[in-house]
């Protein structure tokens, strides 16, 4: 075994159903250095870390700790190793106070008086000055803010004796600041001798703080290197990717009038975090614009307002002829905006319910579908049928509850009822999420149809593949707000991954 | 995720929980999108309940055998038994149906008990209010007021959910108090017949307000009413749009959030439905069985209105099927009061049964894994 | 001066039964699962504790068989809903109606009987010459002095122990728990075990030392009542004792209102505590708009652990 290599993982391979996350990845990090894993969302990288902590166990390949091979079965085990991971959304119970949510884990003594909870705020405390860690120790966590209950849980896994800390996404929920009192953090770690492992998708981040940086591709190990022998913009280019789309859009022959106007939007999400500012965008008809960005931009957000399910403080949002007040889902229907929703089980379809009623959903008030309030049912499962049919919905009957269909069938028949209404603009959120390349395939030659019929399509989607493959033109949104807007034939993916990143081409932050 | 290759698992870990479990050949996984359980287990878990019982009856110095075969001549045995299990099918039938309308798109009223006296009272008010109406007047007088009065006390429930978040089956429960105590002020104060001998109830009904009787028998018209309903609610969930939205709302109610459907405007409504089936159901005991209101003049119909929707699953045909048995069950309770077991053996089984039913309902999520 | 006394002094009797349920219900809630057999189980522990006390005469005895029963119908209540999974609201709302048909079954051969002083006084007479305090607490019963005893020790437990630590863990963010390695199942089935022997208590005291004969269904929704007083409390053993006082006031209220010679009749008088519960819910909804109401975050969702693929 390679002497100093802390953790080493050898031709890991992960796959989930049909999905390959991981195809043979190798990994290597060392005591007292920050090492970065670079790449796109979906590239792999978290599944790696999930493996390493014990969250998933691998399908294939070993993981070694200190030359030693690990049987991590569980987070218990790879705590126990000495492996902790911070995650995106934090494992700490809002209710208790920080310390509590520290020593949680800890089963020793039974009784707790103020004397021995003095003396743990005490060691928690400097724990926590050690590292230049500064949270209120005795306040509930849910008065803390995010930052601050980051530094908890960092505490969290120190405490338990970690020396390999994991974090996933680190500075993804953090203010600037924030983020640069946890690179003076990572770099106290380090000097402590312990193993830092960040994950990131941010160029600009990976070039401040860390060591060495891994870049992984579509679920391969792209190229490791030392941080002085690369540059940003090669880094850019390693994540990416260089290949062109194969298919490149349609130009602009038949590019209709405006469809869709949306000016100085201001959108606040829960407990009043602003999610969109001043958003402005356009959508003709027969043309299909990609919103690119990294997740956790607004661009949830942005579709849920256009779909009349969150209301707007500020702006306007006119579509085909006519301006919406407030946020109405029945308005936004009747008006002809299609919506196919993120977390297309959590809110576009009802899991327990058979083909025929989930198809329903939007199109029952119509007097095809109902009349005089009943529902015109002999009609309604031959309509069903001829669309399941049409858009190749592989089921077992109407009846089958759809939770029993496979992810991509279930996306077809969401297409299905949306493009069934015939609607004006599709406004699609992570479409091919979840799907293998025959289904995802599918759906993009669906948007790509509607196009071609003179409708609109608003494609919000992480995967940069696929909005350079099918966009007219290309937004990029960063902040809530879009930062950069190209032709899609003009398009130059490392430029546009460099928005992405909140880098204009300067390397200068947005 | 475009790999074509995919290697060979190499090795698979397992957790410290299996390891453990390791040396039994088989173990169970919960999974909780598998199906429903297959209806004979409804059918298992009720013969479960009723053993279970046995036991209770056994320490009570009975042979079980000998009492469920005493409940079930007494129940079915006779057309004496098949005519009183029927007029006690009436108002299961009603006020399960009333429960199932709501616990489909899950509000959980627990109030059919409350919304059934109401009904009763109302009806009554009737007949004390304007007790010359001729039988063409008074019979759809009562019916209007006892749905009505029904409707409003389940309304009385909604309302605080809707527009307090109060927890439906809190304000439904403490209104069912409510309502008794208002027929016991009624029945031992203003209303009481005052040649009565002192009797806690009404006096009789005239011929005018009460409902026609089958033939010679106890069998009124609303056997008639409450079939026509379950065919409506047959109808309405299966072929109308309400229903459509019901069953939408019932299963994933952000998804029909997402499709324009307003939740609280439903919730108002299934409640004044609901409430009004089991107000009709006091109105139909007072004017068709009773004659006249009295003290307790509900043995626990709406409480056992909860496990005839259950065991029907909600399903219309299921609902008459299980308010025959329970209407059985609670006759055959009366009927074992001869051989010395008191009535409230009927109410002990049915709460067996919901038991068990709950059990069996959860028995097919699990999957007996064989342990590689 | 004495006429306050001795309306607490009453409100307190009747309050300990709801307060000893409460309590029991805030133990089992605060695990995460619901419990909604509060008064099939308080039937169920008023029954077993008279036929017991009837036969043996020992409230040891009586006390000893009401906690076995009360534990068994706890666990049936844990195997369906943190075994099984099954929905917590029915098997709830089963406890009742078995608890309440079961109790009548068996309490037919004892209805009416009277047995008074089954719980013996605790007499201090060093306290009887203190005003207020010794007409309320010189002459309490053992049960009474439990309860008081149970809030501490349960507010103590909850927030001084390893195992209230758990226990509020497990309560509001039950994966995060397991990842911590505390078993979350196991704890589940412990508290509602333990919270139902509270809630049988609460039911045998209701029978042994508040109304002390066996009437069919005569916890008259005290038991629906401890589930909302939960709700008020805010899942707070000591919020839960005020309240319980509170609601042990109106019950009594309406007899004192009754014996002042007033005209309103007695049984709107006792509808009182039935509609000031469903006020105060809705006082309470009305201000949760945007306040957390305090109820922990995981109550009626079953845990399963997410399958480590």
């Amino acid at each position: 075994m390679n002497e100093g290599y802390t953790v080493e993982m050898k031709q890991i391979v992960k796959q989930f159903g049909s999905v390959l996350a991981n195809d043979r990845v190798d990994f290597r990090a060392r005591a007292g250095e920050i090492h970065a894993l670079l790449g796109e969302n979906g590239a792999g990288k978290s599944t790696m870390m999930c493996m390493l902590s014990g969250v998933y166990r691998p399908t294939g390949g070993g993981i070694y700790l200190h030359g030693r091979q690990a049987g991590i079965r569980s987070p218990k085990d790879a705590m126990k190793l000495g492996v902790g991971m911070i995650f995106q959304s934090f494992r700490l119970v809002q209710s208790l106070t920080a310390t509590e949510n520290i020593i949680l884990g800890e089963s020793s003594p039974f009784w707790r008086g103020r004397g021995w909870m003095k003396t743990k705020l005490e060691e928690i405390r400097s724990l926590a000055d050690r590292f230049g860690l500064a949270f209120p120790v005795d306040r509930p966590v849910w008065e803390l803010s995010v930052g601050e209950q980051q530094r908890v849980e960092i505490v969290k896994t120190l405490y338990r004796g970690a020396d390999i800390v994991i974090l996933d996404e680190p500075t993804s929920v953090l203010t600037p600041g924030e983020a640069e009192q946890l690179f003076a953090t990572l770099a106290h770690m380090k000097s402590e001798g312990k193993t830092v492992i960040i994950t990131t998708h941010k160029l600009k981040e990976v070039m401040a703080v860390s060591d060495r940086i891994s870049v992984m591709r579509k679920g391969r190990m792209i190229a490791s290197m030392a941080k002085s022998e690369t540059t940003e913009r090669e880094l850019a280019r390693l994540m990416i990717g260089k290949q062109i789309p194969a298919a490149r859009p349609a130009q602009a022959r038949s590019i209709g009038k405006p469809l869709l106007t949306v000016k100085h939007l201001d959108v606040y999400a829960e407990h009043g975090r602003k999610a969109l500012g001043d958003l402005s965008l356009q959508v003709n008809e027969g043309e299909i614009v990609g919103v690119a960005g990294v997740a956790g931009n607004g661009q949830k957000e942005l579709a849920e307002s256009l779909a009349g399910l969150r209301s707007w403080k500020r702006g306007t949002v006119a579509f085909d002829g006519m301006t919406f007040k407030t946020a109405s889902v029945r308005a936004a229907m009747e008006a002809g905006i299609s919506h196919v929703p993120e977390n297309r089980m959590r809110s576009g379809l009802a899991g327990s319910l058979g083909i025929v009623d989930n198809l329903l959903f939007k199109s029952y008030r119509s007097p095809e579908r109902s009349t005089l309030g009943f529902m015109r049912t002999a009609r309604n499962r031959a309509w069903a049928q001829t669309l399941v049919e049409q858009f190749d919905v592989r089921t077992p009957g109407l009846d089958t509850p759809v939770r029993q269909l496979s992810g991509g069938n279930q996306q077809k028949l969401l297409f299905a009822r949306e493009i069934s209404r015939d609607p004006k603009l599709m406004v699609a959120v992570h479409p091919t999420q979840g799907l293998d390349i025959g289904a995802a395939q599918g759906v993009h030659r669906l948007l790509v149809e509607l196009r071609e019929t003179g409708r609109g399509v608003l494609l919000i989607s992480e995967d940069l593949d696929e909005v350079l493959q099918l966009s007219n033109r290309i937004l990029v949104i960063f902040g809530g707000a879009i930062v950069y807007e190209t032709k899609g034939c003009e398009a130059d993916r490392e430029r546009i991954g460099l928005y992405m990143a909140g880098l204009t081409e300067e390397g200068e932050a947005v | 995720m475009n790999q074509q290759t995919v290697p060979a698992p190499l090795a698979s870990g397992e957790t410290a929980a299996e390891a453990k479990t390791k040396r039994l050949p088989f173990r169970l996984e919960f999974d909780p999108s598998r199906p429903d359980s297959p209806w004979w287990i409804t059918i298992v878990s009720v013969l479960l309940a009723l053993a279970a019982c046995g036991i209770f009856i056994a320490v009570n110095g009975m042979n079980p055998v000998t009492v469920y075969a005493k409940m079930l001549t007494g129940a079915f045995g006779s057309s004496f038994g098949l005519t009183e299990t029927l007029v006690k099918t009436i108002p299961l039938l009603l006020c399960g149906l009333g429960v199932s309308i709501a616990y489909r798109i899950s509000v959980w009223n627990i109030g059919a008990e409350g919304q059934f006296v109401a009904g009763a009272i109302a009806a009554t008010a009737v007949t004390v209010y304007f007790p010359g109406l001729p039988a063409y007047a008074a019979i759809p007088a009562m019916l209007v007021s006892g749905v009505a009065a029904g409707g409003l006390w389940g309304l009385l429930t909604a309302i605080p959910r809707t527009f307090f978040q109060v927890n439906e089956l809190i304000t439904s429960l403490m209104l069912n108090y409510v309502a008794l105590l208002v027929l016991n002020y009624v029945v031992f104060g203003p209303w009481k017949d005052p040649q009565g001998f002192n009797f806690p109830g009404t006096p009789v009904f005239t011929e005018a307000m009460s409902l026609p009787v089958l033939g010679g028998t106890r069998l009124h018209l609303g056997l008639a009413f409450a079939l026509a309903a379950v065919a409506l609610y047959a109808l309405l969930i299966r072929y109308t749009r309400w229903g459509y939205e019901w069953r939408l709302i019932g299963a994933n109610p952000e998804a029909a959030r997402n499709a324009g459907i307003r939740l609280s405007r439903h919730i108002m409504f299934v409640m004044l439905l609901s409430g009004g089936l089991a107000g009709l159901a006091g109105m139909a005991e007072v004017s068709g069985v009773a004659h006249r209101l009295m003290y307790g003049i509900s043995p626990g119909y709406g409480y056992t209105a909860i496990i005839v929707a259950w065991l029907a699953r909600l399903n219309p045909a299921g609902l008459i099927i299980s308010s025959f048995l329970f209407g059985g069950l609670i006759v055959g309770g009366y009927s074992v009061q001869t051989i010395g077991l008191p009535s409230s053996t009927s109410s002990m089984l049915q709460g067996a049964i919901l038991f068990f039913l709950i059990a069996g309902g959860m028995i097919g999520k699990f999957r007996l894994r064989r342990n590689v | 001066m004495d006429l306050f006394v001795q309306l607490f002094a009453a409100a307190m009797a009747s309050g300990t039964p709801l307060l000893l349920a409460a309590l029991g219900g805030i133990l089992i809630e605060r695990s995460g699962i619901i419990q909604l057999g509060v008064e099939g189980m308080m039937l169920m522990g008023a029954i077993v504790a008279c036929l017991t006390f009837l036969r043996t005469e020992s409230l040891a005895l009586a006390l000893l068989a009401v906690f076995a029963v009360s534990a068994v119908l706890g666990l049936l209540h844990a195997f369906l809903t943190v075994s099984l999974r099954a929905n917590q609201i029915v098997s709830g709302l089963a406890m009742t109606l078995f608890g309440a048909g079961l109790s009548a079954y068996l309490g037919k051969p004892v209805s009416g009987i009277p047995m008074p002083g089954a719980v013996p006084k605790l007499y201090l007479p060093w306290l009887e010459n203190v005003p207020a305090a010794g007409g309320l607490f010189a002459n309490l019963d053992m049960l009474t002095w439990f309860s008081f005893i149970l809030v501490l020790a349960m507010h103590l437990f909850i927030h001084r122990t390893s195992w209230g630590l758990h226990l509020r863990a497990i309560g509001d963010n039950p994966a995060t728990a397991d990842v911590m390695g505390i078993r979350v199942q196991a704890f589940r089935y412990g508290c509602v075990t333990v919270g139902s022997m509270l809630i049988g208590l609460a039911g045998a005291d209701l029978l042994l030392a508040f109304s002390p004969t066996w009437i069919e269904g005569m916890t008259a929704g005290r038991g629906w009542i401890a589930v909302a007083l939960i709700i008020f409390a805010r899942w707070n053993p000591i919020r839960a004792l005020l309240c319980a006082y509170f609601f042990g006031m109106l019950d009594t209220l309406g007899f004192r209102i009754q014996l002042l010679g007033s005209e309103i009749p007695s049984y709107f008088l006792k509808m009182i505590p039935y509609l000031v519960t469903i006020l105060v819910l809705m006082v309470l909804g009305w201000r949760s708009r945007n306040k957390p109401s305090g109820a922990p975050e995981a109550l009626g969702v079953p845990y399963i652990r997410e399958q480590r693929l």
